[in-house]
């Protein structure tokens, strides 16, 4: 079965090329068969080469395409190689990738542009196909990139509003700044090593480089400038939540589940560079704890349900990033698999709330969908538990692994705290959505009505949102260096107690309110710190006043190239000689004559004074 | 052969001009016919093969001004065949996208246009001075009447700048290639304009230095950089549409031509010392060309904009002057010189529908005219450096290359990496996305723009994911063209397969 490996981002392109030739043209039944049956067979195929894999030995497999580019000493191709890493996020990829897209097909079915929707979508799975299966850099740059765009244009589906638009715009221009530091760390990778093949440049890495080397630091720091664009961590986290505009299945499967990951599997995936670099990695657990944390605070505030996920999402993958950083590499993938799994659940939720509730997004103005909506309440119930990590849901499993890890790093208790304070901040904005908009006397105006398309997804979703823990692909071919970490007593009764602590306070400040939220933003500190809170920590503004506006000011006041003044000079002063002299022809002769003796006069004076 | 592919085109232009009186189509298929011919003489050679020794693939030599050893002395390596193949590819474009648009005088418009394209043949397969630069002024002159009699609005003004500053620069290079002449005259006792002889006159650095910067000058106004780029964007907006093809898409290559077949070879001793200046002029294009692509409302502005800072790129990457570097210009030309087409073509359509390029007055055609953003949507992503489009390869290449020469201006011009997106979407939003501001009842592509655009994707498309065809075209160039510089040496071409070049080398 191995061999067919390239046949499973084949079969999404082809996809693709599908949609695109028949130029919406295609009768609208037919476009789900070729939309999500094209991810399905790759799914299948998937799941049998996945069995291969595992009841063999883990060895690693390579399929060589054709030669993509090849210059001198460089040399880079088509090929693939699944190890367990790859074959765990090709998983991911094709198996919860296809029910987001059995979704859609109920979610989409009044859109006009349906076809066009299942084509970028399938786009997207073929280029994180790519990425996640790519032997060598250039490859994952293409499959990097691949997804960047299908991510732009999936934001900016709905183009007639013109906000859509921005909010594409900004997505795709600052993860592209991350990808001009990755690319940047790509070429110092080739200058140094003299290959971008992903195994060989760790060999060599670890072969030239000793521990703490400057040039392996610099290297690890670009390429995780890469990782935090993609994966919306500070300083690059501020375009996920308006990436929201896009349509929710996307919110599910792009800004989840799959693309936003990325970052964590670059990391993952050259884990021997960075642990060459031990300052970048302590950088990287610094920045998944700092955003885990900020984000969390900016999820307790938000309004939109979709936001609130968003937020909530940049938390999660701040875990990830914590995980990393505290060289717990299998425990950040596991994370990654069972998040993929309950916010795919979550944000398919919030879709089918959204689709029977007359497109709302403000939870406020929900309430007592409990009744009304049953599939998409016990989907956030299931979701929201194994978000909050209340035990023995998948979230439960992944998530005390990672706190377990951190705290027995070096310098880990600080990590672990941060951890902690995240789960319980987890615990408050995850209830605290459940409860606005689900609780309360019954809301009379909403009515389920998901079909099969949409009902069943949430249904197996939901079952590995609860159950997903229980497994987790053995990794150890891949870091074959990690110890599991333990906790304390003490830590792990803390540990554990933080979500329900959050849960707990979720349930006084928004189900019997016995404090209700009011009274804490109502003083004056608290209104600032919830609206600075619920700006996101002023990031927009900081960029908008730091960056936009001076490029748009200058690019503004540059339109018409200072550069084309000067020959624009030259032009007027050639313009105004020829005035000057063209007044001097009078047709008059005595000024002829005058000037004619002048000149004689003074030519011959020079001549004598000199 | 390579005397006839120039020789169709200039008769062809001919013909062309007096077919007009049988019709109004008449022309149009006789340049079509013209360009094919020289398509199927390029065939062999592509299907040949490619040697790893030798680099000339074919050459002609004839005597013409024997008194100052000028000679009608054409020759092809792999280099000029990309670009040939590359010129007579976007020949075809700019007749397709003529076939409308043009109404008035058709006869001489295809004389001017193929007068123009032979007069590119001919730069990029001179390897005699004085015949480059008669072919360097043969393709200015048609170019001229292109814009001045079939531009649009402010047609006059752009064609006297691109006259003047065309005009002034090749002055210089005139300049130089007679002082170069001169000088070699002086220590050998020959007067000859021959390429490989006049790579061994031996110069003093000063003097190079100077010779350097009148032919640098030249092409880089041609190319453009900055800061003599200001005529490009006025003649690139006035001209037709099949003009800003070729201006766009071949004539801009000239200048890249120019700078890696004559200024590089020629000065090595002062190139070396000026490559920091030259590479910083490449990024100061990327950027600024960028952010001034980024503020314009005129669609075929921007794009012209957008075309000085993919140069940029070529500057960079051909003074980097090692393998990937020169691989990826070439990729660069090739591919810039598709996707700006394209993209050209596309805003003459749409100006063409809705008599106005102003993006302010444009918005959501992507309801009425779904084929043509789609495509617009393409190319925009190819010229923004998509992985898996032809625009990438080069300038990752450029980049790789460029990165083990100079560091710090690498990651600088990799900034362009983060502007392209900025201009290139912002097209894409002004003119297709949103909401449609006034209604527009007009026509999506048809056949024939379908076809001619279809093959433009193919290409992009052939060019980002297999360039590999295409680097070992040019493979034994850039090895040949390394060579010469590290051994010090000027340039040691080897043989011809016929051997007519064989007593050129040198000792």
């Amino acid at each position: 079965m191995l061999k067919y490996l390239a046949l499973v981002p084949l079969f999404p392109l082809i996809g693709f090329l599908i949609l695109v030739a028949s130029q919406g043209n295609m009768p609208r039944r037919w476009v789900p068969w070729i939309g999500a049956g094209s991810v399905g067979v790759s799914a299948v195929l998937a799941a049998l080469i996945g069995v291969e894999f595992l009841s063999g030995s883990f060895e690693p497999y390579r399929q060589m395409q054709w030669t993509w580019m090849r210059v001198a000493d460089f040399q880079s191709g088509f090929s693939l190689y699944l190890d367990a890493l790859s074959l765990n996020m090709m998983f991911v990829v094709t198996g919860v990738g296809f029910l987001i897209h059995v979704y859609s097909v109920g979610f989409m079915a009044d859109d006009a542009g349906y076809a066009r929707f299942f084509a970028y979508m399938n786009l997207f799975v073929f280029a994180m196909l790519i990425l996640v299966l790519a032997d060598n850099l250039v490859l994952l740059y293409l499959g990097w990139e691949g997804v960047g765009l299908c991510s732009y244009l999936l934001i900016g589906f709905w183009y007639d509003n013109p906000e859509n638009g921005a909010a594409a715009r900004k997505a795709f221009v600052m993860t592209r700044v991350g990808d001009t530091a990755m690319a940047i760390g790509l070429f110092l990778l080739f200058a140094q090593l003299g290959t971008l093949d992903i195994q060989s440049l760790m060999q060599r890495a670890a072969a030239t480089w000793p521990v703490g080397s400057g040039l392996a630091a610099l290297a690890a720091l670009l390429l995780l400038g890469g990782a935090v664009g993609k994966s919306a961590q500070l300083p690059l986290q501020t375009w996920l939540p308006d990436a929201m505009a896009g349509p929710t299945p996307i919110s599910a499967l792009i800004h989840a589940a799959t693309m936003v990951t990325a970052g964590v599997y670059l990391i993952a995936r050259t884990h021997i560079l960075f642990e060459l670099a031990p300052a970048v990695l302590q950088l990287v657990a610094v920045v998944g704890a700092v955003t885990l944390l900020i984000a969390g605070f900016t999820a307790l505030t938000q309004r939109d349900i979709k936001r609130i996920l968003a937020y909530s999402t940049i938390s999660q993958i701040g875990y990830m990033f914590l995980a990393l950083g505290v060289a717990a590499f299998s425990s950040a993938i596991f994370h990654l698999t069972t998040h993929a799994y309950f916010k795919a659940l979550l944000f398919l939720a919030a879709g089918a709330v959204i689709h029977s509730y007359h497109h709302e997004h403000d939870i406020f103005r929900m309430g007592g969908l409990r009744k009304r909506l049953p599939i998409a309440f016990w989907s956030f119930v299931i979701g929201s538990a194994a978000l909050t990590a209340l035990p023995f849901t998948s979230g439960y499993f992944s998530k005390h692994e990672i706190l377990a890890s951190a705290y027995q790093a070096e310098n880990g208790v600080w990590f672990w705290a941060a951890g902690t304070l995240g789960a319980l901040l987890t615990g408050i904005y995850s209830f605290r959505l459940l409860f606005i908009a689900f609780f309360g006397p019954e809301n009379e105006h909403a009515s389920e009505h998901l079909g099969f398309a949409m009902g069943i997804p949430l249904i197996l979703l939901g079952a590995l949102a609860l159950f997903g823990g229980f497994v987790s692909m053995p990794l150890g071919s891949v870091f074959p260096r990690e110890q599991p970490g333990e906790l304390g007593i003490l830590a792990a009764i803390v540990t554990d107690a933080a979500p329900f602590v959050g849960v707990g306070v979720a349930v006084l400040l928004y189900l019997t309110r016995t404090y209700p939220a009011e009274t804490l933003t109502a003083p004056r500190w608290g209104e600032m710190l919830h609206r600075f809170w619920f700006s996101g920590w002023g990031f927009d503004w900081l960029y908008g006043k730091l960056l936009v506006d001076p490029f748009r000011w200058l690019a503004a006041l540059n339109r018409g190239d200072i550069v084309d003044d000067v020959y624009r000079g030259v032009a007027v002063a050639s313009q105004y000689a020829h005035r000057a002299f063209a007044a001097t022809q009078t047709g008059q002769l005595r000024w002829y004559v005058a000037a004619f003796t002048g000149g004689a006069v003074l030519a011959i004076a020079l001549g004598i004074l000199s | 052969m390579l005397a006839a592919l120039i020789l169709i085109l200039v008769v062809g232009g001919l013909v062309a001009w007096l077919a007009e009186r049988y019709g109004a189509n008449a022309p149009r298929w006789v340049a079509a016919v013209a360009l094919a011919l020289d398509g199927v003489l390029l065939v062999p050679y592509f299907a040949r093969g490619f040697p790893d020794v030798g680099v000339w693939l074919d050459d002609v030599r004839w005597r013409w001004i024997p008194r100052f050893g000028i000679s009608f002395h054409l020759g092809m390596d792999g280099v000029s065949l990309l670009l040939i193949a590359l010129t007579i590819f976007l020949g075809f474009m700019a007749v397709a996208a003529s076939w409308t648009e043009i109404k008035q005088r058709i006869g001489f418009f295809h004389f001017n246009l193929l007068w123009t394209l032979a007069g590119v043949l001919g730069v990029f397969l001179a390897l005699d001075l004085f015949l480059f630069f008669v072919f360097w002024e043969i393709m200015i002159v048609p170019m001229y009447f292109l814009i001045a009699l079939w531009g649009h609005e402010n047609r006059a003004y752009a064609a006297i700048k691109f006259f003047l500053f065309t005009q002034v620069s090749g002055l210089l290079m005139l300049l130089a290639l007679v002082v170069l002449a001169i000088i070699h005259y002086r220590d050998s006792g020959v007067y000859t304009f021959d390429y490989f002889d006049l790579l061994q006159t031996n110069l003093e650095v000063d003097t190079a230095l100077w010779l350097m910067l009148g032919f640098f000058i030249a092409f880089t106004v041609k190319l453009p950089g900055v800061p003599f780029h200001t005529w490009l964007p006025d003649a690139h907006t006035q001209a037709p549409t099949g003009g800003s093809v070729i201006l766009a898409g071949v004539m801009l290559k000239t200048g890249a031509y120019g700078l890696l077949r004559f200024v590089i070879p020629f000065f090595p001793e002062v190139v070396a010392d000026f490559s920091p200046v030259a590479m910083g002029l490449g990024v100061a294009g990327i950027l600024y060309g960028g952010m001034l692509a980024f503020a314009q409302s005129d669609m075929k502005r921007l794009v012209a904009y957008s075309s000085i800072s993919h140069m940029g790129f070529v500057l960079v990457g051909l003074y980097a002057w090692n393998a990937a570097a020169l691989q990826g210009v070439v990729m660069t030309l090739l591919a810039h010189g598709v996707s700006s087409a394209a993209l050209f073509m596309l805003a003459g359509s749409v100006q063409e529908r809705i008599h106005t390029r102003d993006m302010g007055r444009m918005g959501g055609l992507w309801t009425d005219v779904p084929r043509m953003a789609a495509i617009g949507l393409f190319f925009s992503v190819a010229a923004l450096g998509m992985p898996g489009l032809g625009n990438f390869i080069g300038e990752f290449l450029v980049l790789l290359g460029a990165y083990r020469v100079d560091a710090p201006v690498t990651a600088a011009a990799a900034l362009g990496l983060i502007i392209a997106p900025v201009y290139s979407l912002i097209l894409i939003q002004r003119a297709f996305h949103g909401g449609a501001r006034e209604i527009h009842r007009i026509r999506d592509f048809g056949a024939r723009e379908l076809a001619a655009m279809s093959l433009l994707i193919v290409a992009t498309v052939w060019m980002g994911v297999y360039p590999q065809s295409m680097l070992n075209v040019s493979d034994a160039w850039v090895k040949n063209s390394l060579k010469g510089w590290q051994e010090g040496i000027v340039q040691t071409y080897s043989k011809p397969s016929d051997g007519r070049l064989a007593n050129r080398r040198r000792p």
